[in-house]
Order: structure tokens, then C-alpha cells, then sequence
């Protein structure tokens, strides 16, 4: 009451922005990211396909993790990413990767526009349903439009041009690592800033109480098609680098397979603090890589198990047990 | 000179219940009204109409002579009409700061800047400063509100729909559950609010009803069953019987 308001206001300010600086801990976790471009050459193929499915998985969290919409069909928007860049590319529409990446993601985030109103309502159960939905339909249109789209055979014969005209994609994929790299963090930038903005605040405003935050103006509505349709986007991204990194785009882009594996990934990593995802999708796919050599035929089985496990005794538990001393949990983690 | 807010007709089943019915209210400009009436009688019924959390079976509501009727209930905050409710709606991973915070810079149109971190618009963190200091909350300000003792809990949630600065104020149950201890600090919060405010509030208590209240209205089965002064009221025999009769059963 004595302080003057200025000086109040100033701490204030201190205060708010204090979640959105930068943790030593991530910066730790982008330079090992940027270190194994030169650290681990002979893994830039495996490494391009963390990096996007850390992409799609970051996309997942901003509408889970941000905004508690549950989805079971995102691989739509990767998917419309995906045969956008392809056909694109393919018609030597936009030969440049970069732009073409661009146009592609514009486009995915046009379609969860138009299909977000019908994720505005309802449980968490209509909602995985009508997601699902609406993934299920897109396939079977790509597949329906063969003419266009190749249908059960993919897109073949596309070339993707050098990147910026300079950084040709080849057999080692170093290119196509660097490159997808580089795409996910631009956009976790992005992402990073986005959820803490006052958009950010009020969309978590929204999933926690979406009754209150209307009754305090916010419109529920507007928050979650925006966020929505930016995650689309990301997602329409994600499906392009795929596109452009492998020459090649079939009808699995849309598989239901994608979908839930993403969800896979989201309740390996966590979800709403924006590493969930990356952190999900390293995981997973060491995972996956490493149960399939050792056993082949039944690494689904212990993905499975894991899944269970961390369902059941709690992420957060796990990660204390692996750090042994919590002091080394990230704070993030701990984090509802 | 339109009324703050007045209602016709205004209806509203549940199956078969009539939660509300037939209600017509003039809320004066300024007013400090009461809405009285026993449990079930329809009292967040009818807030839950006026604010559009629910939508009424048959008639209207105006605000200062606009109806908004079928506006949606963020529309309505949008054009001074604030409510708190009678079970606290927070936002229990935030802290208070964060929660009027979002209050203000949603009312000031910058809810949705999405480019800038939140807390980097000086102006309006006096804005918020204010708001906490006024409501004592200034040194909770950075606890998450889960951990608040009720009573923070409760003044936050007055706080929060102060901050949108409404020129309209619906409070449900204010004092609702707060211990004894803290009840000086609601009560001196809601009778601090600018006169120029207009309040229409609900409440058991009587003696903050009868200090506070200079104009009442009984509900009772969905229903506008008198409307007076406090003095009209306290000697009203039917209000007696159906109203403080009950209670006088309780007690
Ligand atoms: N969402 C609802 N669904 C069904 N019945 C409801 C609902 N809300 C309130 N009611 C019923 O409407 C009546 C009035 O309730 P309410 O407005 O909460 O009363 P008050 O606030 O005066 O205690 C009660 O009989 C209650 O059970
Ligand atoms: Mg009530």
C-alpha cells in the first residue's frame, strides 16, 4: 500500500516474464541438439525423423498440452502437409523447398480452420472421435483421387531442388537433418514465445476453467480455433519435411498408426511445458529402434509396456527414480 | 434513464422444474439490490441467465437498455457486465498475480497478443497492482491459488471479476463457506466498490444483506415473490413466513 505502484509494477513485470526465460537446462538440450550434427554423422537419417516427429509431437502439445483438446486423427493436418509439399513439388509448382514448406503448412492450418469449429464442443470422447473422423476421411479422399495423388501407390518420381538453392538433399542425409533441424527449432521458437504471451496465459486460462475464462471475457472459442489452426500448421510442416527429406509420399502419412503413435510420444515426454514432445520423440524412436533390433517381432509388445507403466505409476515418479536425486528433475517436469 | 439491467418474462426449466419463471427485475443504476430466497429458490439460476451461461426458455434481458438477450457470456463482460460465483471458479495452476493479470490485459484487448511476454506492458501492471493491493493480495501474489487459504481463494475470486471493471456486478454468495476471521475482509472488499458500480448480489447472511442492501428482492420456487426496501421487507409477513421463518426453523 506504501510501495509506489511503479515500482510495483515494474516487479511485476519481473515476475510475469520469469517463465519465459531461458532455463540453463534447454540450452543444454539445443546444443546436444545442435552437437550431434557433427557429433553423430552416420545417424542424420534417424536424426531427421526425430526431428519431425519432435515437430508433430510440439504441434500435438499446443492443443493438448495448452488447450486439453484430445485428438486421435492429427496425422490429417500431416498429411494435407504432406501431399501438399509432394504435389508441389511434383508439378514443379514451387521448386523451393523452403517456400514450398511454407505454402504447404499455410495450407494445413486453412484445413484445421475449417474443421476446428467441429472440435469446439463436446468430450474428450467426441472429440477422439471426430478427429479420427475426419483423418480417416482425408485418407480415403487421397486414396479416392488417385489420379492426383497416386492412390494406394504414393506420389513417385518427385525431386525435391536443393534448399535455398544451395543444400542438395542425398544418400547421407546430413542435409536433410540440418534442415529439419533447424525447421523445429525456428518453429519451437515460435511456439516458445506463443504460449508465454498473454495468448498463451489465456488459452491455459481456458483449459483449466473454460467457464471462468469466458466469464472474465475471454471468448473460449476464438482461443481454441487459433490455437488449433496454428498447430495444424505445425503439423502440415512436419508432414512436408517428411515429403521433402524421403522424395516421397504415400497414403501411410494419414494412417491412424501416426495419429496414436503421436499420442504415444506426448505421454512419454509430458505434455504443456513444449519439451514433452521433443523429449517424447527422442525417446520413442530410440525405443523403437532398439526393441526392433532386439526383438523384432515383439517390440510392439514392450512399447506397450511402457505405455502401461507410465499410465499407471506416473511420468513424473519415473523421472524421479531416474534422477535419483530430484534436484536434477527439470522444475518443468514437475509442473501439472 | 434505461435501468443497469432489467429483465422481462425471463424463464427457465430443467425437466420439469421451473428454476425460473416469469422473472421480471429492474436493477437500478448504482443499486446496491439483494436477491434473497432459500436454497433451490433459483438465485445462480437467474445469474447464470443474465450472464448467458445459460440460455432462458422465454423472455429478455437488457443491459442500460441493449439487449443481450442472446449475446454470447464473454460479449456481455465485454459491455460491463461482471459476475463472481457461489462455488470459487479459479484458475488453480495460476497464481493471483497471473489471474488478474489475464483479467486486465483481456479487458484492455490485449488478451490475445500471442508476439510479446506476457508482463511487458507497464501500464497495465499498475493496473494490476492495484487490483491485488486492494484486495489484500499482494502477498500471496505469487502463490499458486490451489494453495491459498480459502478465504484468499474467495477474495481472489471477487478480485478477478473486479478487475474486469464492470459497471454491472452480480455477486453469488460472496461470503459463501469464508470462516468468521475473514469475513470483515469480504465485506469491507464488496463495500469499498465505487458507488457508481451498480450491485445486485445474493446472500444468506442477513446482516450483511440488511447493512449493505438498500433495495431487496425475494425469490422463492423460480419466482420474484417481493421487492422492497429493507424495512418493506423486514416487516413483510409473507417474506417472514416463507423466508426468515425457515431459518428461524434452522436456527
Ligand atoms: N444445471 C442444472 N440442471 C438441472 N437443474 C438445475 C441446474 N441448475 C439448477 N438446477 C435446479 O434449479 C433449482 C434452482 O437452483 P439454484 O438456481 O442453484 O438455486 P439457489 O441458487 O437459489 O440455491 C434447483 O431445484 C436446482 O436443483
Ligand atoms: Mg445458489
Amino acid at each position: 500500500m506504501s510501495t509506489a505502484p511503479g515500482i510495483v509494477a515494474i516487479a511485476l513485470a519481473d515476475r510475469l516474464a520469469q517463465r519465459a526465460r531461458w532455463q540453463p537446462v534447454e540450452i543444454v538440450f539445443w546444443a546436444a541438439a545442435a552437437a550431434s550434427v557433427f557429433l553423430l554423422p552416420g545417424k542424420h537419417i534417424i536424426l531427421a525423423e526425430i526431428a519431425i516427429l519432435a515437430l508433430f509431437a510440439l504441434s500435438l502439445d499446443l492443443i493438448l498440452g495448452y488447450a486439453g483438446i484430445i485428438s486421435l486423427g492429427h496425422a490429417a493436418f500431416f498429411g494435407f502437409g504432406a501431399y501438399c509439399a509432394g504435389l508441389l513439388a511434383q508439378h514443379h509448382l514451387i521448386d523451393e523447398p523452403v517456400l514450398a514448406l511454407a505454402v504447404s503448412g499455410l495450407a494445413a492450418a486453412a484445413l484445421g480452420f475449417a474443421t476446428s469449429f467441429l472440435v469446439l464442443r463436446g468430450s474428450d470422447l467426441t472429440r477422439l472421435m471426430v478427429t479420427l473422423g475426419v483423418a480417416l476421411m482425408l485418407r480415403e479422399i487421397a486414396n479416392r483421387f488417385d489420379a492426383l495423388t497416386g492412390g494406394a501407390d504414393g506420389l513417385q518420381g518427385i525431386t525435391i531442388a536443393p534448399v535455398l538453392g544451395r543444400f542438395a538433399f542425398d544418400i547421407t542425409g546430413h542435409a536433410a537433418y540440418v534442415y529439419a533441424l533447424a525447421v523445429t527449432f525456428l518453429l519451437f521458437l515460435a511456439a516458445r514465445r506463443l504460449v508465454h504471451s498473454p495468448f498463451g496465459l489465456s488459452l491455459r486460462s481456458v483449459k483449466g476453467n473454460p467457464l471462468r475464462a469466458a466469464a472474465i471475457g475471454i471468448s473460449v472459442n476464438a482461443r481454441l480455433v487459433a490455437i488449433y489452426t496454428v498447430a495444424a500448421g505445425y503439423a502440415g510442416i512436419a508432414g512436408a519435411l517428411l515429403t521433402q527429406i524421403s522424395a516421397f509420399c504415400s497414403l501411410d502419412v494419414f494412417s491412424f498408426d501416426r495419429s496414436a503413435d503421436l499420442l504415444l510420444v506426448l505421454i512419454i515426454g509430458g505434455t504443456g511445458y513444449l519439451y514433452g514432445g521433443l523429449i517424447g520423440a527422442v525417446l520413442f524412436k530410440l525405443m523403437q529402434d532398439w526393441l526392433a533390433t532386439m526383438t523384432p517381432q515383439y517390440w510392439q509388445f514392450w512399447i506397450g509396456l511402457v505405455l502401461v507403466a507410465i499410465v499407471l505409476v506416473g511420468r513424473q515418479r519415473m523421472a524421479g527414480w531416474l534422477y535419483c536425486a530430484r534436484g536434477l528433475v527439470p522444475d518443468m517436469l514437475r509442473r501439472r | 434513464m434505461p435501468f443497469a439491467l432489467e429483465t422481462a418474462g425471463l424463464s427457465r426449466q430443467f425437466g420439469g422444474i421451473a428454476a425460473a419463471k416469469d422473472v421480471t427485475l429492474r436493477v437500478e443504476r448504482g443499486a446496491r439490490h439483494a436477491l434473497i430466497g432459500p436454497n433451490g429458490a433459483g438465485k445462480t439460476t437467474l445469474i447464470n441467465l443474465l450472464t448467458g451461461v445459460l440460455r432462458p426458455s422465454a423472455g429478455s434481458i437488457l443491459l442500460e437498455g441493449r439487449d443481450i438477450t442472446r449475446l454470447a457470456p464473454h460479449r456481455r463482460v465485454g459491455l460491463g457486465l461482471a459476475r463472481t460465483f457461489q462455488i470459487n471458479q479459479l484458475f488453480a495452476d495460476f497464481t493471483p498475480l497471473e489471474t488478474i493479470g489475464l483479467a486486465v490485459s483481456e479487458r484492455l484487448g490485449h488478451g490475445g497478443d500471442w508476439w510479446r511476454v506476457a508482463g511487458s506492458r507497464l501500464g497495465l501492471n499498475q493496473d494490476i497492482a492495484s487490483v491485488l493491493e486492494r484486495f489484500h493480495l499482494a502477498d500471496a501474489m505469487h502463490e499458486p491459488v490451489s494453495t491459498l487459504p480459502y478465504g484468499k481463494q474467495r477474495l481472489l475470486e471477487i478480485a478477478l471479476a473486479v478487475a474486469c471493471r464492470p459497471r454491472v456486478l452480480l455477486l453469488d454468495e460472496p461470503a459463501a463457506g469464508v470462516p468468521e476471521e475473514d469475513r470483515h475482509e469480504i465485506l469491507a472488499s464488496v463495500a469499498a466498490l465505487p458507488e457508481d458500480v451498480t450491485v445486485l448480489f445474493i446472500e444468506h447472511d442477513m446482516d450483511l444483506v440488511f447493512s449493505f442492501a438498500r433495495r431487496i428482492s425475494v425469490l422463492v420456487n423460480g419466482t420474484l415473490f417481493a421487492e422492497g426496501t429493507p424495512e418493506e421487507i423486514a416487516r413483510d409477513a409473507r417474506v417472514k413466513a416463507v423466508y426468515l421463518g425457515e431459518e428461524a426453523v434452522d436456527a
